[in-house]
């Protein structure tokens, strides 16, 4: 995973099979910019993501929950078909919101 | 309908096993004809299912074992999952989108297994583990025509 920061945005351009091998990880290095940093908004960029589960999801969740707290969005970029149909069935995509890319999100949350 | 052939999985209870599991399941699958939106929910419900075993099955404990059995007829797929964890006390319960023991899990395991599976059933036996068995008629349903007619 990499991580940016641009202003009070969190960019998080995640990679590869999300599933429950990868969810502490994704928890803690999430949680640590998070604690470390003052963040508002987090954008997921989801372009490299291959495959998600309700593991990751439930990571997702969790740190939309925290910023949703202090008024911040938390902005879905490219996710792959696959990828995009979970996150559609799961509910997440009605709370979060869906950019064709980081620019756009970026300039939404402006 | 015959069956074309069978397999068994068996491996430790490790979040990095729930990887090896779906691309193993789906690699068994596509001996028969299947598309790619099949083979990818075939994935989700295997590692959904896995998931369970590990993370309520065996409560997280990585020296358990976690077992797969998998079939193919020409059309359809049949994958249980099995685990000897801790069971269900309700499965009515568990299949609840909203019913899950942990605040960060979404309990959408079964939600998905149920959209992207034909049939599934879960049966359990607490203290003594629960068994997954689902299946899916894959490919694209387009009868095919023998030149000769």
């Amino acid at each position: 995973m990499e991580l940016e920061q641009i202003q009070d945005t969190l960019i998080a351009r995640l990679s590869g099979d999300l599933d429950l091998g990868v969810a502490d990880h994704l928890r803690n290095t999430l949680d640590e910019a998070l604690d470390n940093q003052p963040v508002r908004n987090i954008i997921l960029n989801l372009a490299g993501a291959s495959f998600i589960d309700s593991s990751v999801l439930g990571v997702l969740l969790g740190r939309y929950k925290r910023v949703s707290r202090i008024g911040g969005r938390v902005c879905i970029v490219e996710p792959q078909p696959q990828v995009r149909r979970i996150l559609e069935l799961s509910g997440l995509l009605r709370i979060m919101d869906e950019f064709p890319g980081e620019a756009a999100a970026l300039e939404n949350i402006g | 309908m015959r069956l074309i052939n069978q397999m068994k999985l068996e491996f430790l209870s490790i979040p990095a096993n729930v990887a090896f599991a779906r691309v193993s399941v789906a690699a068994f699958a596509s001996q028969i004809e299947c598309t790619l939106s099949d083979l990818e929910e075939i994935k989700v419900a295997v590692s959904e299912a896995v998931e369970n075993s590990i993370i309520h099955g065996y409560e997280n404990a990585a020296d358990r074992l976690v077992r797969i059995y998998a079939a193919l007829t020409a059309d359809t797929v049949e994958i249980r999952v099995e685990d000897d964890g801790k069971g269900i006390e309700d499965i009515d319960d568990a299949l609840q989108p909203t019913f899950s023991t942990d605040a960060e899990r979404l309990g959408l395991g079964f939600v998905f297994i149920n959209s992207f599976m034909d049939n599934f059933k879960v049966e359990s036996t607490p203290g003594h583990g629960t068994v997954v068995t689902m299946n899916k008629r894959v490919g694209s349903g387009v009868a095919r025509i023998s030149p000769e007619q």
